[in-house]
């Protein structure tokens, strides 16, 4: 049995070797480089741009504007979470008229070499009339400077709830309502966006390179944007530097690219610069909350309400409804709460369009809950961990029916797990009862604190994925899966499943990351959904092929019906003991003209797997600097099966560090004109080796997910969902005794400096 | 613009090409030799993901044009395999699962072996403090760190045998 086992990864011999292929390291002959022309201002009317010296420039080969493209040009149509309004918000590849944030493109060149594209870009004049730039929730709540005047509204909101707020709050022995928030800040891979397309006219293909997380749901947008039948498009999947949840979606540059390259018949690359990559990829976390809690005298909480807000920037792109409406989903976590509303609210700025990162709206709503149950615990004179206890959801109430609390979906259940026990684990191993008493406490100077924040979360979005495998030469079993890697291990972790299942040797099975011309569909690579749906796609069609190999191997034996048994990666006819090797097998196809080549789809009609489990930290706050130390750090969770223990260690462990970073150090900062202030990695920091040391992750397997036959769940988030809320509850229980609570990220050390200043005044 | 005529030595080989005086060193690396296993995250010298080894030091391959790297040595992640076997720090690489993505991988590799190759004693604290100057977004560098410390020995033997 493979799956379990902690196997180095496969895929590691060639990236150490510096041979993987990223984006950038294809050439192709004839090859012409393009370079986009953005803009500096957040909000303002185009009145011209003029291209003429930038095309007269030797080497450019084409400059195209939005006013030349308007008749080419459409809206990106969102891919999920489209709130109301949304189909007014979209962005058009290349603005046409109006600006609506610094880094939005305006022209595309085409050049013969990148060097020259860019200095093409500096002969660009444009001329614009600035208009009032939308920055925050009261600006675009006022509405009186719409983004998009054909929406009449900055705004788009929805409802959700279960029971009944109002009496459980007219009726509760305390309430409490808070406001938090988090900043804006993302991702950040280490590879920037990248694409290179081919357009080959005689076959009327075009072929684009750079695809990853939904490659086809991209090559339908982009057949329907270039007017083009689906079968002309191929998306090329190579290796990827980290996704996070930015990378892949279907940005301007994914029509621009292409389009250029079609229309000058030549094959076209274009690789973002990490300044651009700043300004122009998917931001996120911005997001406010109102947060009210009701709670009985003992601290049962009998009621929770609020408001999420979250700035989704200047265009409503692929994902930009899911944070909001995730932190809604998220936000009565794991716990009872019998009477829960939320206004979910997204707004447009003129800022970079945001989307989904890693643990969408659970790191924000997790962060709000555990803060305030902190809050309420400390007022009503109750241990927080006894308070939680009373009211996490126990094992024997799985499943728990989280009711309909996300508007484009059906009512949901928690599946499976014990939240108490993971919890419980949780505060043994951070030292919960020893540590106690050092709560508040000033030692050399550094004040101590201990936080925790149970969470729980979902997994394997999307309701069907697929697989194919076939037989290739020499016996080798290749299994195409459209859940595309970019990082996560996916050719290891699929040939442990794949090798268990057909029971054939590990090294005989090679896994490829498809792309759209190797598999019929997929439906990618997000929402924790890789493990769960391409693993179970991977069973199921392995059954499949298995039998179609027996068909097979009796007709090698001549024997339509002979006893076949599969002994040591050969099938055996356990009559005369003969064997046929899948070797013998695959020349045996070939002889006949044959391929054994199936595919097969999963679809999930069980419970869907809730992940879950507890965060802790323990924190040290210097309260002359306002720097905090993290002392010790733990991730405890349940992801059901873990099928390979040293990739999801390592998942948790590099979430929970992106977590912290987005807790004490990462912001993207606007001006009060809009302009982005952090475009460079010394102005936006990201966690070094040296900043948190002290990080732990385990996992428990409690909760086998009852509704897939792997029994696994997501286990890619899990490190950063509860990230801000332990360390929020940490620092603010080190910081008690001067009255100061955390209500809003990030804890950087002149903001903690400032709440300690403010706290005693 | 015009091309200047450079020669250096890549992983032992010899190479001589004309370039533009401002193209970068990694950029020559990657599209004039074709070696594109450097990678270039940023290109103002703060990610270390296009660290190369120029005369034995590790330096950023963005920050260097290709010129500076006339009459030199520089050794990329292509030159660290042994006989096309992994050097004993890529091993300890890929058991330490101290890589996801890689993209970053072969800039950490190269300012790791520069560093062990001058101190083939570390503390777990000196390695963070070197490998500090690379930006890792996957792995929350634990297992970078430990496969450099396990890795470490290998150096030491290698660093005591040539001492004898």
């Amino acid at each position: 049995m493979l799956t379990g086992k902690p196997l180095p990864r496969r895929e590691d011999i060639r990236l150490l070797q510096g041979l993987g292929q990223y984006v950038d390291d294809i050439h192709l002959d004839g090859m012409l480089h393009a370079a986009v022309f953005r803009s500096a201002w957040a909000h303002a009317r185009v009145n011209t741009i003029d291209v003429s010296e930038a095309n007269a420039l030797p080497g450019v080969v084409a400059v195209y504007t939005g006013q030349d493209l308007a008749d080419v040009l459409s809206p990106i149509r969102p891919r999920i979470a489209a709130l109301p309004h949304f189909e007014d918000f979209l962005q058009c590849p290349l603005a046409i008229d109006t600006i609506r944030y610094v880094g939005e493109p305006l022209a595309i060149v085409i050049a013969e070499s990148p060097y020259i594209a860019e200095d093409a870009l500096n002969l660009i004049d444009i001329d614009v009339e600035e208009l009032q730039p939308v920055l925050n929730w009261d600006q675009a709540a006022a509405n009186s400077t719409l983004i998009h005047p054909t929406a009449g509204t900055n705004i788009s909101t929805v409802e959700v709830g279960r029971g009944d707020c109002e009496t459980a709050f007219a009726s509760a022995a305390y309430t409490r309502l808070e406001r938090f928030s988090i900043q804006r800040h993302t991702a950040m891979p280490m590879e920037t966006r990248g694409l290179v397309a081919q357009w080959d006219e005689a076959k009327q293909v075009m072929t684009v390179s750079g695809a990853t997380k939904i490659p086809f749901f991209n090559r339908g947008l982009l057949a329907s944007m270039l007017a083009l039948p689906l079968e002309a498009i191929v998306m090329k999947v190579g290796d990827v530097g980290g996704s996070y949840g930015v990378r892949g979606e279907f940005y301007p540059e994914d029509f621009l690219v292409p389009f250029a390259a079609r229309k000058l018949n030549r094959p076209v690359k274009w690789v973002e610069d990490r300044r651009e990559h700043f300004m122009a990829t998917n931001h996120s976390r911005e997001m406010y909350c109102d947060l009210e809690i009701a709670c009985s005298a003992e601290g049962i909480i009998t009621g929770l309400r609020g408001r999420v807000t979250f700035d989704i920037g200047a265009y409503a792109r692929g994902t930009g409804g899911t944070p909001p409406t995730r932190a809604a989903q998220f936000l009565p976590g794991p716990y009872r709460i019998p009477n829960f509303e939320c206004s979910v609210n997204a707004y447009v700025s003129n800022k970079t369009p945001s989307g989904t990162y890693r643990g969408p709206g659970r790191f924000e709503a997790n962060f709000f809950r555990e803060r305030l149950i902190d809050i309420a615990a400390r007022e009503m004179n109750i241990d927080p961990a006894e308070m939680r206890e009373m009211n996490l959801i126990s094992a024997s109430e799985m499943p728990f029916n989280m009711d309909k609390l996300v508007s484009y979906e059906e009512p949901e259940s928690y599946d499976s797990g014990d939240f108490v026990a993971v919890f419980e684990k949780t505060l043994s191993d951070i030292g919960w009862d020893e540590k106690k008493h050092i709560q508040g406490t000033q030692i050399d100077g550094w004040y101590h604190g201990i936080g925790f924040a149970p969470f729980v979360e979902s997994s394997a979005g999307g309701p069907r994925e697929f697989a194919r495998i076939r037989l290739a030469e020499n016996g080798i079993v290749e299994l195409y899966s459209g859940s595309a890697s970019s990082g996560q291990g996916h050719e290891t972790v699929f040939a442990q499943v794949l090798s268990d299942a057909l029971d054939v040797e590990y090294d005989q099975i090679k896994v490829i990351c498809s792309s759209t011309d190797q598999l019929v569909d997929s439906m990618g690579t997000y929402h924790s959904r890789s493990a769960v749906m391409a693993g179970n796609a991977t069973l199921v069609t392995a059954r499949k092929f298995k039998l179609e190999l027996e068909g097979l191997a009796r007709e090698y034996f001549n024997l339509p019906n002979a006893d076949l048994e599969w002994r040591n990666g050969s099938f055996a006819n356990t009559d005369t003991q003969a064997v046929v090797s899948l070797d013998a097998l695959a020349e045996f196809a070939q002889k006949l003209e044959r391929s054994v080549d199936v595919t097969d789809v999963f679809t999930y009609d069980g419970m869907k797997p809730f992940s879950y489990g507890c965060h802790a930290a323990h924190v040290a706050v210097d309260p002359r600097t306002g720097r905090v130390r993290i002392v010790d750090f733990i991730a405890y969770e349940d992801i059901g099966r873990v099928l390979n223990p040293l990739i999801v260690h390592g998942q948790s462990l590099g979430a929970i560090v992106q977590g912290l970073g987005g807790v004490f150090m990462e912001e993207l900062h606007y001006n009060d004109d809009g302009q982005l202030l952090t475009a460079s990695f010394a102005d936006y920091l990201v966690p070094t080796a040296t900043d948190f040391p002290c990080i732990r992750s385990k996992f428990v397997e409690v909760g086998i997910a009852p509704g897939n036959e792997l029994g696994a769940k997501g286990g890619g988030e899990g490190g950063i969902v509860a990230a801000a809320a332990a360390v929020g509850n940490a620092v603010s229980a080190a910081l008690s005794s001067l009255n100061v609570q955390v209500t809003d990220l990030p804890l950087s050390p002149p903001k903690v400096w400032k709440m300690i200043q403010s706290a005693q005044a | 613009m015009s091309e200047v005529e450079i020669t250096c030595v890549v992983n032992g080989v010899t190479v001589t090409k004309s370039v533009e005086p401002r193209m970068s060193l990694a950029d020559f690396l990657r599209h004039t030799l074709h070696l594109t296993g450097t990678h270039v995250g940023c290109e103002h010298g703060v990610c270390g993901a296009c660290t190369v080894m120029v005369e034995g030091k590790a330096v950023r391959g963005c920050l260097m044009f290709a010129v500076q790297a006339n009459g030199k040595s520089i050794g990329t992640v292509e030159g660290l395999a042994e006989n096309g076997e992994l050097s004993p720090l890529q091993a300890a690489f890929q058991r330490n699962h101290a890589l996801q993505c890689g993209f970053c991988t072969p800039g950490i590799l190269n300012t790791a072996h520069a560093f062990l190759t001058s101190e083939p004693n570390p503390t777990a604290e000196q390695i963070r403090e070197v490998i500090s100057g690379n930006i890792c977004r996957c792995t929350g560098y634990e297992g970078i760190i430990d496969a450099i410390l396990e890795a470490s020995s290998h150096y030491w033997e290698k660093s005591s045998n040539a001492d004898r």
